[in-house]
């Protein structure tokens, strides 16, 4: 055998005991599903269709063949938000799913360009009561008891940084980076207002956030996503995320479910795409449809397990909890 | 002009920065799960040799640096410079002060330095992490003493002075440490 035949890459980069430890979580929450009368589904990763949200590329497929002769371009799903709706829209009650999800351009420390997502739905709930859940589900997969601490986006904003973000200008979220200390404030373009509170959020809140679980909600409505948002002034998207120890772990919605709202926001992603030279990818109609033919009020969490078993495990990269990540694939 | 893409940044990459080469020492990226993307990179500045860290937008080009490192022979000083050469091709380059540095202590004729050049000029000198050196000057050392325990100054042929053993004498070979500038033991003639 040469270097090249023996070298890196042929085992695994988990270890054996990190791999029981994520079999062991996976069936720790398909019985938690159990109990509480949560039904687990399955839905297409390959799609006709794609995410249009800027934040996210799709990695994308052709299928050729019977029903396609001249070939099909499918995308690997980013999230099976779309397609779990349309099953909710169908009646199927409470669902969840475990799934291998798909991004493009997406490694490092914690991220795999295709990792495994928990995403579930609870029609009846909002995001306060499907975060309760959410809580006792990551509680009780904790070796030591865990209270998460809630704070709204403003709080977490105004404690860390002293600054309100729903009015803030690009130039005072800039200013503030700067005042920070970020390095490099100075020579970086942002593209909006969102960019620069990504920058605050990911180099100076997230850092600082500490141990345990915190979860964030009442987001700014030009970061809704896929959320209802509630009107007010300012008015806010009812969205959440869960960080456990300052690693975002979770995004949970009370679920948008105007289907005229939906379209216009698929249609504002597809606008600030072709804007920005990004692909274009063809919005998901039938979800659309789905949606005008009534989603039940509802609420949906979307969470990595990868990371979760980072924490578990105590390992610093998302490497050492997959058994074969990209550099080994 | 050759430029890098935020995706190819990793460890040991030579990018421009304010004017400067630089060497990437560690690359992380940061992407919260809808929003924007960012690489938080530190970097070393060639010239200085100062780190520091930088936030890049991912996506983002920056110029990439003409660096490259070579394995030279020193050949001599004329005061102002520090002259090398290929072994091979027998081409020459002449470092500064600057770029030389501390190695200035440790550079002996004929010895082989790996010399980082960027844009074809030497910017960083590096001397083998061991060197032999002829002792020039010390005090003699109490006859019988074979421990070294304690030790005294001894002036090296480059300049530089290293603490070495009672037993060690002027106009012998000694082997150095480059590193920590420490004594490792006496050397032979090759």
């Amino acid at each position: 055998m040469n270097d090249r035949q023996t070298g890196s890459g042929v085992s695994p980069a988990a270890s054996i005991e990190t791999l029981r430890l994520r079999a062991r979580v996976i069936a720790q929450i398909r019985a938690f599903f159990q109990r509480q009368g949560v039904l687990e589904v399955e839905t297409p990763v390959c799609s006709r269709a794609a995410t249009t949200d800027p934040a996210i590329e799709s990695l994308v497929t052709r299928y050729t063949g019977p029903g396609a002769p001249g070939g099909l371009p499918l995308y690997l799903h980013s999230s099976p938000e779309f397609p779990m709706k349309r099953l909710l829209a169908a009646g199927a009650g409470p669902i969840y799913q475990i799934c291998k999800v798909f991004r493009d351009g997406e490694a490092g420390r914690l991220h795999n360009p295709e990792f495994t997502l928990l995403e579930w739905y609870r029609p009846g709930f909002d995001h306060h009561r499907l975060m309760d859940e959410v809580e006792r589900l990551v509680g009780g997969l904790m070796p030591e008891p865990a209270v998460a601490r809630r704070l709204s986006y403003r709080a977490l904003f105004q404690q860390r940084l002293q600054i309100d973000p729903h009015p803030a200008t690009a130039e005072q979220l800039r200013n503030c980076a700067l005042q920070q200390g970020v390095p490099g404030v100075d020579r970086l373009d942002l593209p909006q207002r969102d960019a620069w509170l990504d920058l605050l959020m990911t180099h100076c809140i997230e850092p600082a956030m500490g141990p345990g679980l915190c979860f964030v909600y009442d987001y700014p409505a030009s970061q809704a996503a896929l959320a209802r948002v509630r009107p007010g002034s300012p008015p806010l998207a009812e969205r959440f995320e869960l960080y456990l120890d300052g690693i975002e772990l979770a995004n949970g919605f009370h679920e948008l479910t105007d289907a005229a709202e939906q379209q216009r926001r698929f249609e504002r992603d597809l606008q600030a795409r072709t804007a920005a030279g990004q692909p274009v990818v063809p919005m998901d109609r039938r979800f659309i449809d789905a949606l005008a033919r009534g989603l039940p009020d509802c609420a949906g969490v979307a969470l990595g397990i990868d990371r979760l078993i980072m924490r578990l495990a105590g390992a610093d990269h998302i490497e050492q909890v997959i058994a074969f990540p990209l550099s080994r694939a | 002009m050759a430029t890098y893409s935020t995706s190819e940044f990793k460890g040991g990459l030579k990018i421009m920065l304010d004017g400067d080469p630089c060497s990437i020492i560690e690359n992380e990226f940061v992407k919260p799960g809808k929003g924007q993307a960012f690489n938080r990179v530190k970097i070393r500045n060639l010239k200085t040799g100062r780190v520091i860290e930088r936030t890049f937008k991912s996506g983002d080009s920056v110029e990439a640096a003409d660096v490259m490192e070579m394995d030279l022979q020193y050949l001599y000083s004329d005061g102002e410079f520090w002259h090398f050469m290929h072994p091979d091709t027998f081409e020459q380059v002449s470092a500064d002060a600057a770029a030389v540095g501390d190695s200035v202590k440790w550079l002996k004729d004929q010895d082989m330095c790996t010399v980082t050049l960027w844009n074809g000029t030497p910017i960083i000198i590096e001397v083998p992490n061991f060197v032999n050196l002829t002792i020039t000057e010390t005090d003699p050392g109490l006859k019988g003493d074979t421990s070294g325990g304690g030790g005294k100054p001894a002036t090296l042929e480059t300049g530089a002075v290293v603490r070495v053993p009672l037993f060690v004498q002027t106009g012998e070979l000694i082997k150095v440490d480059t590193r920590s500038g420490e004594y490792v033991s006496r050397a032979k003639e090759e």
